[in-house]
């Protein structure tokens, strides 16, 4: 057999009648050979998912079709395969894996079983024991320790980063040509995301499979494609190899989605305007307690242990960690939805800490808290005048004025003032962080608290509510704690930065000091786990302006 | 695994006897909230009673003295096993209840395994022939037998298959006359329990068949089911293997709250097809104003229900291995 093992020709993917566009995917075209990591890459709504899922059969059929093309798979056309027959081929020529660790294996069914369905339903001549043998062997290829231990598991012992290797020893057991990634890594912390993405690229050599790999990131391409598929709108609009992609983008979009990309080399800083401290945080700790009753001990998790740092006026100061770091957990305590169990939080010479909620609500709004999900973090059933209104009637000002000011703020965060009319689910990510902004400096806060602000947006729109920030804190000379776990997003946003790790700051200072040369041993493992740490993009200018950062 | 199972149900049953403690005053109160007592029924059955003759009747049950050592009285006594006297029946409370336990049982078994067992059967059927014709047919059914009375279904079956067609006897738990022993006796019984278990348990089975149904289309929409397709399965071993365990664990819950509702649907029930368990005795102790005999009955429901969570937990931490006793 010549030619490429996947070839993807004028791929047309409709979505149902009604729908805001005809096709999710159009006119789609691009191969991927033996032994090869093509990355399908693309801002969310470009397509890409949808078509991983075709090649795999796996549309939600019949609402949404692969309605015109070819997919041409070892010579033949999957999209004129009978069912029965492309059953056949995913799990043993074809396989998968998915975005979401947590969800994507039965809960209910152990790890070793569920691999063994594999075998059961593809291997028919294997026995038991054979299988079983095939098992181990794989679970302890993709470095799981203890194999029978983890065989036996149900997936919710497991941690993220090891249910993704059950995962991928799922997809591997039967040697297939083709592996379709989408977004494997992404709902990963960036440590276990590197040692993910390094134990796909070395099996990937080691077996010869050719891989499909979905992914946002542009750092997660630098890092393992041959070559790069970009995809917008549910089109291609560029393709070709990585280092032409990454460093000869000639597309307009692929030349701002790089650019949008932040710099792991920190801005250059102003030096700090002013020597007031805004917020001093000293030996904050919070411990939540599992368990526990009449006859059996609690087990105490240390969530936040002894953290301690200052923020001054007009500064930025990063709390950096992974999830269970306790980032969060201070973020809540700082505007004191949580109550800590000791230190103090000193704001202008008032302890916040051990406030009660009466006693709190005067300096309730002086620190206000920006939320990770837009689409959450908002009441589907309100307006967002009354949304943004809410706040301040509360704290005393007269309905009318708080609508006035309300429709102030949108244009403030870039919207239109009238859109103070609709409702949440109408917006955009991006929009409604906006929104969200808007909210938590409704009530003129000094501190502002952003807890993953843009953690949830594609990378073009984080960069413009990056800016937003930024420049909100400069016209209202706003002191902000920006809590992230992306160490690109801190390099350009924070003054100062904290890393946690386990509930403590292992490390704190000046950003660029920090990221230059970082002194505790975790902190180095962090930078070491940046996805395209070593690729520099290049410095385009991007036809928005989105590359100023 | 044993030995924390164990310790689980220790540490519950020590945890029931607050609850049952509370149960029993609260019951004591509220009975004696009731205007009239069991005198008064006596007394207006008998149709010409003194007040000299009621009064002495009161102070022969204690009923005369003072609320809070009537409570005392009856606690103490519980305390020690002792249930009281049911006047009515003439008989102690303890005995009579226990002697009623054993139908109850028996209609109650029947009926949450053929209501579980057939509307999660069901629910199944109707999810994985969705919008077809197999699916109207369950739904329509479902909804129809959810929204008709108990009383008037019983009514109706024992017109059709007792005095029509002769198939089923129409009332009691057993042929007594016939003195069957063995299996004879066991055959009997079911026959008897035919009607009154289908009656009771297809208002349930209504129940179970849309709440599996709709737990099943969930669960089809889960990331593991793709996981599943993914590897090649068969929509046969996805539903079988995959969402159908996962659909049910709702479907326990559901079974271990309405066991305790089915104690008291049972009282049309059994009153209905003359079943001789405990809600036609709670149904007639009420009218009789036997309060003794109401609390004994009420003091049992409770441990029935106690016993029947403790028995849902456990089933749950087989059924669901992310719980954990505790």
């Amino acid at each position: 057999m010549s030619g490429p093992l996947l070839d993807i020709r004028g791929l047309h993917v409709a979505l149902p009648p009604g729908s805001d566009r005809a096709f999710a995917v159009e006119d789609v075209s691009f191969t991927v050979g033996e032994g090869e990591i093509v990355c399908v890459v693309g801002e969310s709504g470009s397509g890409k998912s949808l078509t991983a899922r075709a090649v795999m059969g796996l549309l939600p059929e019949p609402k949404v079709r692969a309605s015109a093309g070819r997919i041409d798979f070892e010579g033949r056309d999957l999209l004129t395969l009978p069912p029965s027959e492309r059953r056949a081929l995913r799990g043993e020529r074809l396989s998968m894996i998915f975005q979401e660790p947590m969800t994507a294996l039965n809960p209910l069914m152990t790890v070793g079983r569920q691999i063994e369905e594999v075998l059961i339903v593809h291997a028919a001549k294997l026995t038991a024991a054979q299988r079983r043998e095939k098992i181990l062997a794989l679970l302890d290829e993709v470095r799981l320790p203890d194999p029978p231990r983890m065989a036996a598991s149900f997936p919710h012992q497991l941690s993220g980063g090891q249910r993704q290797r059950a995962m991928i020893a799922m997809a591997l057991i039967l040697d297939p040509k083709l592996l379709v990634a989408d977004e494997p890594t992404t709902a990963l912390d960036v440590t276990t995301q590197a040692q993910i993405l390094r134990l796909i690229a070395e099996l990937q050599a080691r077996h010869g499979a050719g891989v499909m790999f979905i992914t946002h990131d542009f750092g997660v391409v630098a890092e393992i494609a041959h070559r790069i598929v970009v995809m917008q709108h549910g089109r291609v609009v560029e393709a070709g190899t990585a280092d032409s992609v990454l460093n000869r983008p000639a597309a307009p979009y692929t030349r701002a989605l790089i650019a949008a990309i932040p710099s792991l080399t920190p801005a250059p800083r102003r030096p700090a305007t002013s020597a007031r401290t805004a917020l001093r945080v000293t030996g904050l700790g919070k411990t939540y307690r599992m368990g526990g009753g009449l006859f059996s001990a609690a087990r105490a998790v240390h969530a936040a242990k002894a953290v301690s740092f200052e923020l001054k006026r007009g500064e930025t100061m990063g709390i950096v960690g992974e999830s269970g770091s306790g980032k969060t957990t201070v973020a809540r305590c700082l505007v004191r939805l949580l109550k800590p169990d000791a230190g103090s939080i000193d704001l202008d010479g008032v302890d916040l800490a051990p406030l009660s909620r009466g006693a709190l609500r005067p300096y309730r709004k002086r620190v206000q808290m920006v939320f990770q999900d837009p689409f959450a973090s908002l009441n589907p059933r309100r307006t967002i005048g009354d949304i943004l209104a809410e706040g301040p009637i509360v704290h005393g000002l007269a309905p009318a004025k708080a609508r006035a000011r309300a429709r102030d703020l949108l244009g403030l965060v870039g919207l239109d003032p009238k859109v103070a009319e609709r409702y949440p689910h109408e917006f955009s990510g991006g929009q409604r962080q906006r929104v969200g902004i808007a909210r938590a400096l409704a009530l003129e806060p000094e501190v502002l608290v952003a807890d993953e602000p843009v953690s949830a947006l594609d990378v073009s729109v984080q960069a413009q509510v990056l800016r937003l920030i930024a420049d909100i804190r400069e016209r209202l000379g706003l002191s902000i704690v920006f809590i992230t776990h992306d160490l690109r997003v801190a390099a350009q946003v924070c003054d100062r930065v904290a890393v946690m790790h386990r509930g403590e700051v292992v490390e704190q200072g000046v950003t660029a000091e920090v990221f230059a040369a970082p002194r505790h041993a975790y902190t180095r493992e962090l930078f070491a786990s940046v996805p395209g740490r070593d690729w520099i993009a290049p410095a385009l200018d991007a036809p928005d302006g989105a590359a100023a950062q | 695994m044993l030995g924390a199972r164990l310790a689980f149900i220790l540490r519950r049953t020590l945890q029931a006897i607050p609850i049952l403690l509370a149960i029993v005053v609260i019951n004591f109160l509220l009975l004696k909230l009731a205007p009239g007592d069991a005198v008064d029924v006596l007394a207006g059955e008998a149709g010409s009673a003194t007040p000299e003759y009621m009064a002495e009747l009161r102070a022969k049950f204690g009923l005369d003295q003072p609320l809070p050592v009537q409570l005392f009285n009856y606690m103490a006594k519980v305390a020690v096993g002792d249930f009281g006297w049911s006047f009515r029946h003439e008989m102690p409370v303890a005995e009579l209840v226990l002697q009623r336990l054993g139908p109850t049982l028996i209609l109650m078994g029947a009926t949450i395994v053929t209501a579980v067992g057939v509307g999660s059967l069901l629910g199944l059927l109707a999810a994985t022939g969705l919008n077809t014709w197999r699916d109207t047919l369950i739904s329509v059914l479902a909804l129809v037998s959810y929204a008709t009375p108990l009383f008037w279904v019983g009514l109706m079956l024992i017109l059709v298959f007792s005095v029509n067609l002769g198939w089923f006897p129409t009332s009691g738990m057993e042929t007594i006359a016939a003195f069957h022993t063995g299996w004879d006796r066991v055959w009997d019984i079911l026959h008897h329990l035919v009607l009154p278990a289908t009656t009771l348990s297809l208002f349930y089975l209504a129940l179970y068949a849309r709440l599996m149904r709709a737990s099943m289309l969930e669960q089809s929409g889960m990331d593991y089911v793709t996981t599943a397709r993914a590897k090649g399965l068969s929509d046969r071993r996805i539903v079988y293997r995959h969402v159908l365990r996962n659909a049910l664990l709702p479907v326990v819950t559901m079974a271990g709250v309405q066991v305790s509702s089915l104690i008291g649907g049972s009282v049309i029930v059994e009153t209905v097809f003359g079943w001789p368990g405990l809600g036609q005795l709670a149904f007639e102790s009420l009218f009789a104003r036997d309060l003794n005999l109401l609390l004994g009955i009420f003091l049992l429901s409770a441990v029935l229900v106690l016993v029947v969570n403790l028995a849902v937990d456990i089933l749950y931490t087989v059924l669901d291995p992310r719980i954990e006793l505790r």
